[in-house]
């Protein structure tokens, strides 16, 4: 018993080395991948980036703007941009952990189930359609609300472990449909192993899905993460970008001139996920022809 | 006595692509009279589709190209020239079409009644009793029970399917309808029959016919003419028992030769060595050249001209003797 | 209708998992952490109302796992959820019911018109493509889909009530005024919802005009578009009945499963707000340790995705006679 099996998006080619030259070529990827960057490069090098330690209460609380404070400091005396540039870590390794996380799991069950079938695929779809009907965030606070230390690795785990469903549901369709495709058959034939027909054959032609599957994941992390945060459900002496904004929000940084101290973090979430979020779109014009732009004739 | 219903003189496609731009359908000329069934035939990629989209003025979305220039003379008009509001008075009540695939043209989430109500609305003020009559007579007229009009695409089978897309064509009684292999997605016994269906009801409501196929032999009994297309180009235009006689061009012979006769004898089938130029750079004479088993220097000097070679146009150097060009 | 039978028992089928993870989750974690919230209601409430709660978390209770989650289920059935802390001494179902309208009004009503008109801009820019639409679109929708709901909210509360003094910044209506259906009442909810309805309707329509756009670009290179333009049809009815009733289908699918996004941005909207909807007092039984509310808010949240997605799969099933006819 499986949900309609429309998909979202249309059947994806295979990635080769054309694409990637598409992909440079299109001004999205090019955005998202610069943006990616920048926060990787912070989140490498926070030390020698920031200018001061962002966890010391050294300087005068609700600072402005000045050139020692780019976007002042926090009620706690704190300086804004240190505590932004170290935040990228966590925020990055969240997604990061929780992408790769939650797209093994739905390579792993999506593809097990269309190749298994039978009762073995009907309990598994069930069981990723039940997952994709329930909304994660409030199901991950619940899970807080009774674990309230949760740490960062329980974090990633819960993510991870609760947001697989949509991958796995494309990568059963794709999958499925590719079952009885002709070069699958005739590696049965050969008598190659399920194992290495899975690997070496099924999964190259879902490159794109994977990916797909991996950029939504580090973007639906991020802003989960955040959220949670920001609640305070998360760990409140960590440093993320998250706490802060829970932190600002607590002092009422808003209304007592401490406006950046409450905006810029949430400037950083939205500008890595927006990096994911053109990625994704990108790669979907890269392996849809239909969307890309149409091409005009030379006349002459 | 036939009267000419559709000039195309000289036209010319293009669309673009990552390598440059291809011309699909290069410098093509023919006529056609009043309820005549001309088949157009050629392997995949020659431009064949592209052609007869391009005659519908249909080109755009899924299939890329732009009219470049030349002219088609048609009802009095030159489709070129038309707007898409000009040519939406002459779509379907003069001229309609009939595609590859029912299940991919005929829109999957409304009835077949919907459908053909569609037409009927865009074109007429009929009232909706008479379109349910009219509807109902050409179900019949290509043997399906009416009561499938409230059917769904999906529900019919596949020949019903291709008949329904026939019958919804002849609504108005076009002049000319457009074929896009229509038979093609049938096995072999419902292609003849279809095409005995559609033969039949060409000489029972006299419109004219263009069909478009990759399969010579599935049209040797129903065309009237031929035209054979390679590369773009028009290579041969004959009378069909002309051309099955005697084919003139090397392409065509090379076509005739792949396919077994069933009551012949046994012979060696050869098919064509080689494949068709890339379109993105024709060759500067004959296209055919690098496959043609009668190729000599004069082949590649230049473009080889066209002759008429009593009624058979074929566009070959070999035919050259004592002949005049018909107008390049 | 064999399609609506098989959805709706797979809305039943979800409800008992939520119900269960509801049942098991604080009996699987290392030291039942209802344990010290229970000690909080002793000596407060009555004998049966406590007893209920003790089969809800597994706390001090000699019956086996088996008979409490029967009892549990039965008293669910019978839509006895407990008593707040939060509120006490009020019942948790009196207080969910409370706090639903406003939720229905505010989220309910944005989602359908960010869907509706999300839709309708995608399917317009695709139709003119390369047009203003079309070019605009993208990248700025790509962007703005990526925007924490927070954020927004955060910001328009600067901006707007803050700065410019233009709207409230908190609540669902003033203080001052009674809860009643006047005129003065509903005028200044109105006015509450103002900036919530609006943070949550620009972070969530860029995802349904995007979707709608590539889905009708899609369409629009099918075959049957094609047909419809050879048979003369008019634009405006190719738009609609050719592109358009066949670009949505996927949409409404996809409708389905990003309820989980504008759920959990709905949440942190009414936290940022203090708006007293659903979530807003779902965040509260959390930082009180309101296990009691917080199942039942969290039953509740789960209810009205699975019946939007009932919604979403009817109108499938409605434009689409594939579906209906699916084995």
């Amino acid at each position: 018993m499986t949900a309609i099996t429309a998909t979202m998006r249309p059947a994806r080619t295979r990635l080769g080395l054309g694409a990637l030259r598409r992909i440079a070529g299109n001004r999205k990827a090019l955005v998202g991948m610069l943006l990616l960057l920048f926060f990787v490069v912070l989140a490498a090098f926070p030390g020698q980036l920031a200018p001061d330690d962002p966890n010391a209460e050294i300087f005068r609380p609700a600072l402005g703007v000045s050139s020692h404070h780019w976007f002042g400091t926090t009620a706690y005396g704190q300086d804004v941009l240190s505590q932004l540039i170290w935040g990228a870590r966590q925020s990055l390794l969240i997604a990061f952990a929780v992408g790769g996380l939650e797209t093994a799991l739905a390579v792993l069950i999506g593809v097990s189930a269309a190749y298994l079938g039978g009762i073995a695929d009907g309990l598994l779809s069930l069981l990723t359609d039940v997952l994709l009907v329930i909304p994660i965030f409030p199901l991950v606070i619940v899970l807080t609300a009774y674990e309230r230390n949760a740490g960062f690795a329980t974090l990633v785990i819960v993510l991870g472990a609760l947001g697989w469903s949509y991958g796995a549901r494309q990568l059963r369709s794709q999958t499925l449909s590719m079952r009885n495709r002709e070069f699958l058959q005739s590696a049965r034939v050969r008598g190659e192993r399920r194992l290495y027909v899975i690997v070496f054959e099924i999964l190259p032609t879902m490159t794109s899905l994977i990916v797909a599957s991996f950029l939504g994941g580090a973007l639906y992390a991020v802003l989960t993460a955040a959220g949670l945060q920001f609640v305070g459900l998360g760990d409140p002496n960590s440093l993320s970008w998250g706490t802060m904004l829970y932190w600002a929000e607590n002092n009422e940084a808003l209304g007592a001139n401490m406006v950046l101290w409450a905006v810029m973090p949430g400037v950083c979430v939205a500008l890595l996920g927006a990096a994911f979020a053109l990625l994704n779109y990108a790669f979907d014009e890269v392996s849809n022809p239909a969307l890309r732009k149409p091409r005009r004739v030379k006349r002459g | 006595m036939a009267e000419r219903l559709l000039e195309v003189r000289d036209l010319r496609v293009a669309y673009a692509t990552d390598g440059g731009d291809v011309i699909p359908v290069d410098r093509v000329d023919f006529d056609l009279d009043r309820g005549e069934f001309l088949a157009i035939v050629g392997e995949s990629g020659c431009g064949k589709s592209t052609l007869m989209y391009a005659i519908a003025r249909l080109l755009g979305g899924g299939l890329p190209g732009e009219i470049l220039g030349g002219s088609i003379q048609f009802h009095g008009h030159n489709m070129v020239e038309l707007s898409d509001r000009q040519l939406r008075h002459i779509r379907w009540r003069e001229l309609s079409v009939v595609m590859q695939s029912a299940m991919n043209a005929l829109n999957p989430v409304l009835s077949i009644e919907a459908q053909m109500r569609d037409a009927c609305k865009a074109h007429s003020t009929m009232s909706n009793g008479q379109i349910q009559a009219r509807s109902e007579e050409v179900l019949r007229l290509v043997g399906i029970d009416p009561i499938h009009l409230k059917s769904f695409p999906h529900q019919l089978s596949g020949g019903m399917r291709q008949r329904a897309m026939i019958a919804m064509a002849l609504l108005f009684t076009p002049d000319l309808v457009i074929m896009d292999e229509p038979t093609s997605a049938l096995d072999v016994v419902a292609q003849r029959s279809l095409m005995m269906q559609i033969k039949q009801l060409q000489e029972q409501l006299g419109f004219a016919v263009i069909f478009v196929t990759h399969d010579m032999s599935l049209v040797s009994h129903f065309s009237d003419r031929l035209v054979v297309m390679y590369a773009g180009q028009i290579v041969e235009l004959a009378e069909t028992r002309q051309c099955f006689d005697a084919p003139l061009h090397p392409y065509t012979q090379g076509l005739l030769e792949a396919f077994p006769s069933i009551r012949g004898e046994k012979k060696h089938l050869t098919g064509i060595p080689g494949s068709p130029p890339d379109l993105r750079r024709p060759p500067e004479g004959c296209r055919f050249a690098p496959r043609c088993p009668h190729v000599h220097e004069r082949c590649v000097a230049g473009p080889p001209p066209v002759y008429d070679v009593e009624g058979d146009l074929v566009r070959c150097v070999l035919y050259d003797r004592d002949r005049e060009a018909v107008n390049a | 209708m064999r399609f609506v039978a098989r959805r709706l028992a797979f809305f039943l089928v979800t409800l008992w998992a939520a119900v269960t993870t509801n049942f098991l989750i604080p009996r699987l974690m290392p030291g039942n952490p209802a344990i010290a919230m229970m000690a909080r209601y002793r000596g407060r409430i009555n004998p049966a109302a406590l007893h209920s709660l003790e089969i809800a978390f597994g706390v001090d209770n000699h019956q086996s796992l088996v008979s409490a989650y029967f009892s549990y289920l039965g008293n669910i059935l019978r839509g006895r959820f407990g008593t707040s802390l939060t509120f006490f001494p009020d019942a948790v179902s009196h207080e969910v019911l409370q706090a639903l309208p406003w939720t229905l009004a505010l989220v309910g009503v944005t989602t359908i018109l960010a869907f509706v008109l999300g839709t309708l801009i995608g399917l317009l820019g695709a139709w003119r493509r390369g047009g203003f639409l079309d070019s605009m679109l993208p990248p700025i929708f790509v962007i703005t889909s990526a925007f924490p709901y927070f954020w927004l909210a955060l910001i328009s509360i600067w901006l707007f009530a803050i700065k410019l003094h233009w709207l409230p910044a908190n609540g669902g209506y003033s203080i001052q005024t009674n809860e009643a259906w006047t005129w003065a009442f509903i005028s200044d909810a109105l006015r509450h919802s103002i900036m919530p309805a609006l943070t949550i309707l620009i972070t969530s329509i860029g995802g349904w005009i995007l979707t709608m756009r590539n889905n009708t670009i899609s369409v629009l290179s099918e075959d049957y578009v094609r047909m419809a333009r050879a048979k003369g049809l008019s634009p405006w009815r190719i738009m609609w009945t050719y592109a358009g009733r066949n670009a949505i289908l996927p949409n409404l699918t996809g409708f389905a499963m990003s309820l989980g996004f504008v759920v959990s941005g709905a949440i942190l909207v009414e936290f940022v707000f203090n708006y007293p909807g659903v979530g807003w007092m779902f965040l509260q039984a959390v930082e009180n340790q309101d296990y009691a509310l917080m199942q039942a808010l969290f039953l509740m949240i789960i209810i009205a995705v699975l019946t939007a997605i009932l919604v979403a799969d009817a109108a499938t099933a409605l434009l689409d006679p594939r579906t209906r006819d699916q084995q």
